[in-house]
């Protein structure tokens, strides 16, 4: 230990490694090459993780979409190929009787799913935007960012069934000039004056949904259009902790139950369960992390070797040089050392380069898709991983180190003075 | 200073043995500069290894300083052949990538000796061989004679009890050659004791002492009366 503290033992090495300059840059490349590899690799399999991760977080993980279709199969009486009609009070329904679930949001639209938009204007201004009929719950499950001074339906809104919306940033563009106030401000729906309250900011990662998008209390779109006790869909978001699968699952029983289907028709109501699809995205993340991970060790380990075969090669080459130092007095032990530190700190200078070089390609690579649409958020490297192939490189070092360095002390002074 | 004793060395060249070495005897005292001489294979070079402890020889006694060197490993030996000897080789040997100085200073450094330290030495050996302003060149910057000069010089560096010169002239010319021997006869008239191996008669008629090695024995063991080399510089 003494050894590697002492000041003369670096002077020595960085005196030998300075000087052949050609073999030191060559070396160092191996290795730095490789764990600039690793950073890079899964410093940007970490940022796609994020991309994804950020992808989804505006939306509740465990959330899924359940929505009405036609029976496929004869039931009790009923013929196949029935409508089927979600109702309000499915929704209590599953509230009660699945405690699983955490929110239920029983929506409605006008201009999605191929139904005719609803005509909607201020002043003299037209536009055409999807009309949403939700609950406050609905923010729950799919969270809105709602401009300051605004807010979402509430309750009250609800429960009096008021003329309020809240609008997109798009129509907020498109029916306000830009020195108006937006909240307050008046819009017609299909000749009902509404009153703005909120202005909800775009995301594009919130599945779908536009920047147009016109909330409304669920009260009011079925007053408005005469919808009664009938829902378009429900929104629900499970417990954190619940298999979402097995939610659905009991979820579709209840409603084919309840709607008497018959218990195999897996066509009268349709689901699309996102924590699913989260899963098997998050599993895709985590290959390529995994992936890289090897793909990275591996790249680091030929950059080791590579060392170890040039510090190999040197030893050849120097085998006078050896021989020089142990007639003049050089131990067995100091050779051994004096190599092996050599591999140890070329191995760990070329480390830390590549891990700089790596880091800087990472910040690059977020910078530039910083604007586009593409998973890729805040790509980091955690620090342990940093360390262990720090850890790695330095014990593969020593023992790549280690073979030039016995080969070195296995060739008596005498021989390998006598070499010519 | 060097005492050995029936001396004996062969190397094993595939199914025949070589034998090199047929009991030796001679001693050497201190100050004094010994001319090892001898036609190839007489011998010589492999009793100046044995002497410089790079090699082992197979029996006999060898006692260097009044210490019986026997049974020697390698961590051994190098301790004591940073401690009690000087090389000076044929082919300098000096480490291409280091200056005049560091090579100088290289044994002190496995003598532990600090860095400051080791300059001041190396510089003070490096100007007692006339090449002080030399210290900061790469020996390929270097003539043959002023590399074998710095060879001597660190060979001299660690202060060792006896120095081993191995055809320490055999790779110059001989205006050259007369100047390294010059400044090996003046470190010897300071009291070091020194061996030269060589073929040259006027190298050896040079020294104080002439052993003559024939097939691994000693024929001849006479004392000359010294030739100063400084007559011919």
């Amino acid at each position: 230990m003494r050894f590697i503290l002492d000041r003369n033992t670096w002077q020595e090495i960085f005196g030998s490694i300075s000087k052949n300059k050609v073999r030191t840059v060559i070396t160092v490349v191996g290795v730095l090459w490789g764990i600039f590899i690793y950073i890079a690799l899964s410093g940007a399999a970490k940022g796609m993780d994020n991309g994804f991760e950020s992808m989804f977080e505006v939306i509740a993980k465990n959330s899924m979409f359940v929505w009405a279709q036609n029976t496929s199969m004869p039931y009790e009486g009923y013929k196949t190929g029935r409508q089927m009609q979600l109702k309000l009070s499915d929704a209590d329904i599953i509230e009660n009787r699945i405690p699983e679930v955490e929110f239920i949001a029983p929506r409605n639209v006008r201009g999605f799913f191929g139904s005719t938009p609803p005509s909607i204007g201020r002043n003299n201004k037209t536009g055409s935007y999807p009309l949403f009929g939700d609950f406050p719950s609905f923010v729950k499950i799919a969270p809105k960012k709602i401009y300051d001074g605004g807010r979402f339906i509430n309750d009250e809104d609800i429960a009096q069934a008021r003329k309020v919306a809240v609008i997109g940033e798009r129509s907020e563009k498109e029916l306000f000039e830009e020195d108006e106030e937006t909240i307050g401000g008046y819009i017609k729906i299909d000749d009902v004056y509404f009153q703005v309250v909120g202005v909800h900011k775009f995301d594009q990662s919130g599945g779908f949904g536009g920047d147009g998008d016109i909330f409304i209390p669920f009260t009011t779109f079925r007053k408005l259009y005469n919808t009664g006790e009938n829902v378009g869909w429900f929104s629900i978001a499970a417990y954190d902790d619940a298999d979402v699968v097995k939610v659905e699952e009991n979820i579709m029983n209840l409603l084919k139950n309840t709607h008497k289907v018959h218990p195999d028709d897996d066509r009268a109501f349709g689901s699309f369960n996102l924590g699913e699809q989260f899963d098997k995205i998050v599993g895709f993340a985590n290959g390529i992390t995994f992936l890289s991970l090897i793909v990275g060790i591996a790249t680091i380990l030929a950059g080791v070797i590579g060392i170890g075969n040039i510090l190999l090669i040197s030893v050849k080459e120097r085998t006078k040089e050896l021989g020089v130092r142990r007639a003049l007095g050089a131990t067995p032990a100091e050779v051994r050392n004096q190599i092996v530190l050599e591999s140890v700190f070329l191995t760990v200078i070329a480390g830390i380069m590549g891990i700089i070089l790596g880091a800087a390609v990472l910040a690059m690579i977020n910078s530039f898709t910083q604007d586009i649409d593409f998973p890729y958020t805040n790509p980091t490297v955690p620090i342990p991983y940093v360390l262990g192939a720090l850890v790695i490189m330095v014990v593969l070092g020593t023992l790549i180190g280690l073979i030039p360095a016995q080969r070195a002390v296995s060739i008596k002074p005498i021989d390998a003075l006598r070499e010519e | 200073m060097i005492e050995i004793n029936n001396l004996h060395k062969s190397y094993k060249m595939g199914s025949n043995s070589l034998h090199v070495l047929k009991g030796l005897n001679f001693s050497i005292k201190e100050g004094e500069l010994v001319a090892i001489m001898g036609s190839s294979g007489s011998g010589k070079s492999t009793l100046l290894n044995i002497l410089g402890m790079l090699d082992e020889a197979d029996s006999g006694e060898y006692t260097l300083d009044g210490v019986p060197i026997k049974n020697l490993n390698e961590t051994k030996a190098a301790k004591y052949r940073n401690k009690f000897l000087g090389f000076i080789f044929q082919s300098f040997n000096l480490i291409n990538y280091k200056s005049a100085m560091e090579n100088v200073a290289l044994p002190l450094y496995y003598q532990k000796v600090p860095r400051k330290q080791r300059e001041e030495k190396a510089i003070k050996y490096l100007s007692q061989v006339g090449l002080k302003e030399w210290a900061h060149h790469l020996p390929n910057e270097l003539s043959g004679g002023q590399k074998q000069r710095v060879a001597i010089a660190r060979a001299m560096a660690a202060e060792p009890k006896v120095l081993l010169a191995d055809e320490p002239t055999g790779a110059l010319d001989s205006k050259t050659s007369y100047e390294v021997m010059d400044l090996i006869q003046n470190i010897n008239d300071q009291g070091n004791t020194i061996l030269v191996v060589t073929h040259e008669e006027d190298i050896a008629h040079m020294c104080k002492r002439i052993v003559h090695l024939k097939d691994g024995v000693i024929v001849e063991d006479k004392t000359v009366d010294q030739v100063r080399a400084s007559q011919y510089v």
